[in-house]
């Protein structure tokens, strides 16, 4: 990796006025992005921001309808935290089934929302879930924060605080893995709650994770399987690469979301 | 023999005395070692497939903070260094030899792969010398690449050495041409079939290292590598490279992480390192990373070929006509000739009692990373084709499958096959009915109708595959074009204290010699086995051995250490007899004790050790002090492991996912020392096939020529979950070309399972052929094109 200053802040107050400071900042979360995109040299940060010493950052909360998650807490605190299991199942299997136990107990919620990489699982149960993300400088709807891939609504020196969940009625994710990577190549994420019913799919859009509505549609009108089996998603502006083809994205789409919503049901 | 030194014995399952070490962290890889005053090595890679070097400025990188120095193909070439070879000449058709491109060992003025070695930067720290080798200014001149391996041979495709038209290095044969096609006129049936072997990224645990070294005061020069044969490297880095006289010249391979082939061959970057010490004058270390490794580890297998198949009315096999096209890669790699004509052409007998075969082979260069022996090395290739024709010939004529290769195996032993092997014994049948009884093939049609209940689609495949290891007579691989004999060597020191050195040729990577050679010393000597070391990989301490790769180790490697065994036992029992005062032919041997026959005088293996050496009034005309025998031991034939696999699939068509349910293996490895190693090697063995068949693929862009799966983000490498548990059996033909009747295991599992699974993929899926690796997206394809072809039918 090439030189940069390192900075490790205990409180939020001091990261923010760190990121004021530097030139070219990065910050690091779990590191499971940043570090080996550093160590191959493919990022010359001027700083590095390392907020996993943030104690206020890292908690779970469960309050009213909701689920309250700090931004620096591990995938694998997630999977088994009792408040999530017992409210949101379904948020815990996703978070229980990302990358392996040592991603799962390096990677935050934080940082891979922020990082949103089009094949990350979190970003489908974001929007999946009508979450609302708070950062320091004020709060996002998940449907605003996902702008494009690698791209989020988040602005110079802003850090993601912690992201709401609301507890569904029913829920379930379905994650189909590329065979090298294990990264999501199409995961969907369906649930019904207060919002209504949503459909949402990572790994397979080339500007990142997306909502279906017409699964939607139907499946506000009938929570089936069936009410998805024939519903087609266009291959055009689904990914295409040496692992399948957009024809077989698209058709996998529809085949996580019937087993998505059988899991739920 | 007493009941712990048994427990140890010949066909126990002993726990491997090296893995201790291995799993406390206490192993001695290269990059554990630490020289004095080491620096670091870091090679600029071609980012170009294929680019004339108009310049390059190493200026800025000499400057650059902790650089010692930068070298470039200039220097190189300056010093009369030589560049790396290709050990095995193959002849064309029409007489001539192969065409070899130079390889040197830093590029000179023109790159032929990405990765392709620019310059090699020396620092007081890897840090350091990485970042100054961005300093280095290369002027490139990008040329068009030569990258598919189907359109290489076209006129218009650019040329990767100008020695070399149309890319084309040798245009082999092998077989009875005429033969063949009177076989194919009076045939009733010719079935056909064009196959794809995919490329595969080798992948040892360990990536390869080096630290070479050189000392002033003697003129001696050290090399630390990840090698499987550390002799072969001193001499090809001596008599062909010109690093230094092979007496000046130590390479030691120590603990090595896995090599599967990629280690057997000579590079680039350990070949510099050494030579470079020199210049510098202080020790440099080379460490891979896994990037490197995708890059330069010469890469296996990638042959496109058309198969005929010859078939009377009975299902009788007439004949067996074939054309490859082998990659070859940039350059000719250590034995890269070799492996796709005589370790591949000389297997499409398979087990079958074939009349004639002719099989033609284009070996041709591409702007990718040299190809060579991969575990199995030709004989995987060549399996895949036999068992996949001879299972589309079984659809086609619809006789069953298992009923077809019964029809046709060979049977009688000796066998001469039409492409030069001598097949020594087998029994075919036996391992068939043995894998069929194990799968329950009798039940299949039931499980593959509940499996449809399911909505699933189940599949069955064989593979009856034959292999050539042990390799092999030096006289036989030296008429075929080997610059080698295969022969291997072993020398027994029996210490004062009564324990016991054995050094050995042979080179251990993962194979467990530290056991298994042990088992066979103890057993034999009646010593318990700790009392045993097995020394190998350092110049300095063995004589010349030729190393391991193609399961040789037992077959040679063993069979040389019988050898000096046996000389042992000799020079013991004269000792003995003059100890005793009896005569020779009197003295027992037995469970580590000399007794004199018929009376109660016997003397403990300790007290002849000692005796050996304290000498005291030996009759200096008839008995040497000491007891130290060597041997060298040269096969008289190859080994031929045989056996039968069998594969059943179920296939979800939603998502084109293939879950192996049962895999059978049945396999004839003759003798087995260590059941337990044997089967670690058969279960990762198939584990490789299974890759190669579902999983692994190394592509490169066809316009570019950039490796696209440079990484484990896009090279599936098989895991744990992807594997099923294996039904393993065995049956036993002793091989009667060696003393133990060994016949190796290390390559069975990759070279037999391949054509098993597709074999069971394509059954699953009623079509003819599908590409590996049949990843689920391929499968989901194939079954997009069939569908509309199943409902019109």
């Amino acid at each position: 990796m090439y030189q940069f200053n390192y900075e490790r802040p205990k409180t939020l107050a001091d990261a923010e006025a760190l990121l004021g400071k530097a030139d070219d900042p990065k910050i690091l979360a779990g590191g499971q992005t940043l570090i080996p995109t550093l160590k191959q040299r493919l990022a010359m940060p001027s700083d590095v921001i390392d907020i996993g010493g943030i104690k206020e950052l890292d908690f779970i909360r469960a309050e009213g309808d909701a689920v309250m998650i700090g931004a620096a807490t591990r995938h694998a605190t997630v999977a088994t935290s009792p408040d999530v299991r017992k409210h949101n199942p379904a948020l815990a299997d996703l978070a229980g089934w990302i990358g392996d136990p040592a991603v799962r107990h390096m990677g935050t919620l934080g940082g891979s929302i922020a990082n949103n990489d089009p094949a990350a699982d979190y970003p489908a149960a974001c929007l999946g879930l009508d979450a609302k993300i708070h950062t320091t400088k004020r709060l996002i709807e998940a449907d605003e924060f996902f702008t494009g891939m690698f791209e989020t609504a988040l602005q110079d020196g802003e850090i993601i605080k912690e992201v709401t969940f609301p507890h569904p009625e029913k829920a379930a994710y379905m994650k189909f893995r590329n065979p090298a990577s294990r990264y999501a190549m199409v995961g969907v994420f369906v649930s019904k709650g207060p919002w209504g019913v949503r459909v949402a799919v990572t790994g397979a859009g080339q500007n990142g994770v997306f909502r279906v509505a017409e699964m939607e549609e139907a499946l506000a009108k009938s929570w089936s399987p069936d009410a998805v089996a024939n519903i087609k998603v266009p291959a055009k502006g689904i990914n295409s690469d040496l692992h399948g083809s957009a024809e077989y994205r698209a058709h996998l789409v529809t085949v996580m979301a019937k087993r998505a919503v059988a899991a739920a049901s | 023999m007493s009941g712990a030194i048994a427990a140890e014995g010949i066909g126990q399952p002993v726990r491997r005395k090296e893995d201790f070490r291995f799993i406390t962290g206490n192993g001695h890889y290269t990059d554990d070692i630490a020289r004095a005053r080491q620096t670091y090595a870091y090679f600029l890679r071609s980012p170009h497939a294929h680019a004339r070097i108009k310049s390059i400025d190493t200026s800025a990188a000499e400057a650059a903070p902790g650089v010692v120095a930068v070298f470039t193909g200039k220097h190189v070439a300056d010093d009369g260094l030589g560049g790396l070879i290709c050990g095995w000449t193959v002849t064309s058709k029409d007489g001539t030899p192969m065409k070899a491109g130079a390889h040197p060992v830093l590029a000179f003025d023109t790159v032929r792969y990405v990765g392709d070695h620019v310059a090699m930067v020396v620092a007081e720290t890897l840090a350091d010398a990485r970042a100054a080798a961005e300093l280095i200014d290369v002027d490139y001149e990008a040329l068009p690449a030569a990258v598919a391996l189907s359109t290489c041979q076209d006129e218009k495709t650019a040329q990767v050495h100008t020695e070399a038209p149309r890319n084309t290095c040798f245009e082999w044969e092998l077989g009875n041409k005429a033969e063949t096609e009177a076989a194919f006129a009076k045939a009733d049936r010719v079935v056909k079939l064009d196959l794809t072997n995919n490329r595969l990224i080798p992948n040892a645990m360990e990536p390869r290292a080096a630290i070479g070294e050189y000392d002033k005061g003697s003129g001696i020069y050290t090399l630390h590598t990840t090698s499987q044969n550390p002799h072969v490297a001193r001499l090809v880095l001596s008599a062909f490279v010109g690093v230094a006289p092979e007496h000046k010249l130590r390479v030691v391979a120590p603990d090595v992480g896995g090599g599967f082939g990629s280690k057997i061959f000579i590079y680039a970057e350990e070949t510099a390192c050494v030579w470079a010490a020199a210049k510098v004058g202080r020790p440099i270390k080379w460490t891979g990373d896994r990037s490197e490794a995708f890059l330069s580890d010469a890469h296996g297998r990638d042959h496109l070929s058309h198969a005929e198949l010859a078939l009377d009315k009975d299902g009788k096999f007439l004949g067996l006509r074939v054309k490859t096209i082998a990659n070859l890669g940039a350059y000719l790699s250590t034995f890269s000739a070799s492996v796709p004509t005589y370790l591949y052409g000389t297997l499409l007998s398979g087990q079958y009692d074939f009349p004639a075969i002719y099989v033609e082979v284009d070996g041709v260069y591409t702007h990718t990373a040299p190809v060579d022996a991969y575990r199995g090395a030709g004989r995987p290739e060549a399996t895949y084709l036999v068992e996949r024709i001879v299972e589309t010939a079984a659809r086609e004529t619809g006789i069953d499958p298992a009923e077809l290769r019964r029809r046709n195996f060979v049977r009688t032993f000796p066998h001469q096959t039409p492409v030069i092997m001598n097949y020594d014994a087998g029994d075919y049948e036996a391992s068939l009915d043995a894998a069929l009884e194990a799968i329950d093939y009798k039940g299949f049609a039931a499980r593959k109708s509940e499996a449809a209940s399911r909505g699933k689609l189940r599949g069955i495949g064989f593979s009856s595959y034959i292999e050539a290891c042990g390799l092999a007579p030096s006289a036989a691989v030296g008429s075929l074009g080997a610059g080698v004999g295969l022969w291997e060597s072993a020398e027994v020191r029996v210490n004062p204290t009564g324990n016991i050195e054995v050094l050995t040729g042979s080179h251990s990577h993962g194979q467990g010699h530290e056991t298994t050679f042990a088992q066979l010393v103890a057993s034999r000597l009646g010593v318990p086995l700790d009392s045993v070391e097995i020394v190998h990989g350092d110049t300095d301490k063995v004589q010349f051995g030729m190393g391991t790769y193609g399961s040789r180790s037992g077959a040679v490697g063993m069979s040389a250490i019988v050898r000096a065994l046996d000389k042992i036992e000799t020079k013991a029992k004269k000792i003995a007899a003059h100890l005793m005062e009896a005569a020779v032919e009197d003295i027992v041997f037995e469970n580590g004790t000399f007794t004199v026959q018929g009376t109660d005088k016997s003397l403990a293996w300790a007290e002849l050790s000692l005796a050996a050496y304290t000498a005291h009034g030996f009759p200096s005309a008839d008995i040497e002090p000491g007891l130290k025998e060597g041997a060298f031991y040269d096969p008289t034939n190859f080994t031929f492991p045989a056996g039968c696999h069998i594969c059943e699939v179920e296939i979800d068509p939603d998502t084109g996912i293939t879950r192996i349910v049962k895999f059978v293996a049945v396999d004839d490895f003759g003798t087995v020392i260590n059941p337990m190693i044997v089967e670690g090697q058969v279960h990762g063995g198939i584990a490789q096939g299974i890759g190669q068949a579902l999983l692994e693929h190394g592509v490169y862009d066809p316009d570019s020529g950039q490796l696209v799966t440079g990484s484990y983000m896009d090279y599936c490498m098989p895991r744990a979950d992807d594997l099923p548990s294996f039904t393993l059996g065995f049956t036993k033909t002793v091989c009667p070309s060696n003393p133990l009747g060994m016949k190796g295991c290390g390559e069975a599992g990759a070279i037999a399972s391949p054509p098993a699974i597709i074999n069971a993929v394509t059954d699953a899926l009623g079509i003819r052929d599908i590409e590996m690796p049949a990843t689920p997206a391929r499968v989901w394809e194939a079954l997009q094109s069939a569908a509309p072809r199943a409902a019109a039918e």
